[in-house]
């Protein structure tokens, strides 16, 4: 039926706002998972670089946590944009989960319960790709201890809210600890790997001219980045920071 | 030189299946693997037997007819060419080689090594053609293009529609097939009219039967046609300018 006037095919109706409907597809999802995936690498880069302030000494460190919670300076309340900051950053988290969780599920479905009989060997995809799950869960079951650890403090017996650099040090010290703490960003390190690469693919942002430096670019940023936060427990470990 | 066949037997969609060995003695270096089948086969017939169930047609890789994985490897261990274009002088006297259909929830087995790759024109069917109105044939360079878009259209259209990328892709996603076929379109003058339209019902066709894409790569690797993940690129981009863009302004550039 059609009613006149009603320009069908220029506005189609929609049921539902456009982002809910667009999220339905898993190329949608897709995207989702590569915007929010930049927004935490934005975040682990950024955290990262903040706790290198660790070496130059607790009052730089903890002077560098107290300008995070006062944040807007004067203009707003103590710890209201830090807030906004927590609460968008978990946001892209829990809709990275929730949308990895949806296309696994999907994919399960897709490939079905026959395997192949031959041992497939992969050609391309590499280790990083195919543990993208894993190393997802890892790191979020890493990230409640992490936060508990030194956010919270529940974890760590000796946790003083706002001495960042002795919290750190008391947490570091505890060798599990530390090494729950390689082990993890190991983990990190494989997710990014693949993540920094296969955002661009996600997104559509391939241009023959840039599209080798993903690769370098995707190598860099790890090393970077998990350099630096592997440096942490070990020099805590090794006595160079206490 | 002297074979040993692993083989999937299945009488029929949704029947049990199983493996069965063959002894594919004699067979010459030069024959093609499809050639090398169909001795078995005749042997087979000989014997009385039923003898296996393959898809073929051109012989000369741009049907797209013949897709199985052999040793797990879609259309063989040879890159960029279908199974028809593989020759037995790849494999070595005495080797022992596996071949089973495709497998993924979107393309169910028919009988031993066919599969069902009707979900492919289903997904063609929802956008992958270009609306025309009757009349005169137009003057074929009526409509200037430039050479790399040109180009770049003709690298997509070679898909053969082999599903091969759907066998390969740990997801069994469709995207390499899709993308290709959008491409070939939405890169060209002609298609720009429906492009996000196309593009919009294409992908969501696609979901309803594969899996979503990863970013592994084991598609481009696996494809007779060596069809380039960058298309699947440009469609993700597609995809989103279909539900972002204002389909009224779609004649402006
Ligand atoms: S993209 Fe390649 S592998 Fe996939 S269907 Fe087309 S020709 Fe076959
Ligand atoms: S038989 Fe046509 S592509 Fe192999």
């Amino acid at each position: 039926m059609t009613t006149i006037g009603r320009r069908n095919d220029t506005k189609p109706a929609r049921k539902l706002p456009w982002i809910v409907e667009f999220y339905r597809s898993d190329v949608a999802k897709k995207w989702t998972m590569a915007v929010s995936g930049i927004i935490l690498l934005g975040y682990i880069a950024a955290h990262m670089v903040g706790n290198l302030k660790v070496y130059l000494g607790p009052e730089s460190i903890n002077e560098y946590g107290h300008a995070l919670r006062d944040l807007g300076g004067h203009l707003v309340p103590e710890e209201h944009l830090l807030w906004i900051m927590r609460i968008g950053l978990a946001f892209a988290f829990a809709i990275h989960v929730h949308a990895a969780y949806a296309l696994t599920r999907r994919n399960l479905a897709a490939r079905g319960k026959v395997r192949y009989d031959a041992p497939r060997e992969y050609l391309v995809a590499n280790y990083a790709s195919r543990t993208m799950r894993y190393s997802g869960i890892i790191v979020l079951l890493f990230i409640v201890f992490h936060v508990s650890d030194l956010t919270i403090g529940t974890a760590n017996p000796e946790h003083v809210s706002g001495d960042i650099y002795s919290n750190m040090v008391a947490s570091f010290e505890r060798v599990p600890v530390a090494v729950a703490y390689i082990v993890a960003n190991i983990a990190l390190g494989f997710h990014i790997f693949h993540g920094v690469w296969s955002l661009f693919q996600s997104i559509g942002a391939n241009n023959e001219t840039y599209n080798k430096w993903r690769r370098y670019l995707a190598w860099g940023f790890t090393a970077v980045i998990i350099g630096g936060n592997l440096s942490f427990p070990i020099a805590v470990q090794l006595g160079v920071i206490s | 030189m002297d074979l040993t066949l692993k083989v999937w037997r299945q009488d029929g969609p949704g029947k049990p299946g199983e493996f069965k060995e063959y002894e594919a003695k004699g067979i010459s270096s030069e024959a093609s693997f499809l050639e090398m089948l169909d001795t078995v086969n005749e042997r087979l017939v000989e014997a009385g037997d039923v003898p296996i169930e393959f898809d073929h047609d051109c012989r000369e890789g741009i049907c797209g007819m013949c897709g199985v994985m052999i040793n797990g490897h879609p259309h063989g261990d040879q890159k960029g060419t279908a199974t028809c274009q593989l020759h037995m002088r790849k494999f070595n006297d005495g080797d022992r080689i596996v071949i089973e259909p495709w497998r993924a929830t979107g393309l169910p087995v028919v009988r031993d090594l066919i599969v069902d790759r009707s979900p492919l024109d289903r997904i063609i069917e929802a956008g992958g053609y270009i609306s025309v109105n009757t009349g005169g044939a137009p003057d074929a360079n009526l409509i200037p293009i430039p050479k790399p878009a040109a180009e770049a259209s003709m690298d997509a259209a070679a898909c053969i529609g082999c599903a091969a990328c759907i066998a390969a892709c740990p997801n069994s996603a469709g995207q390499l097939f899709t993308s290709a076929k959008l491409a070939h379109l939405n890169l060209l003058p002609q298609g720009q009219p429906e492009r996000y339209k196309r593009t919009a019902a294409m992908v969501e066709k696609m979901e309803e039967f594969f899996g979503s894409c990863t970013n592994h790569g084991e598609c481009e690797e696996a494809c007779p046609k060596s069809i380039s993940i960058d298309n699947i690129a440009l469609m993700n981009r597609d995809y989103m300018m279909a539900k972002l863009k204002d389909r009224r302004k779609f004649g402006q550039r």
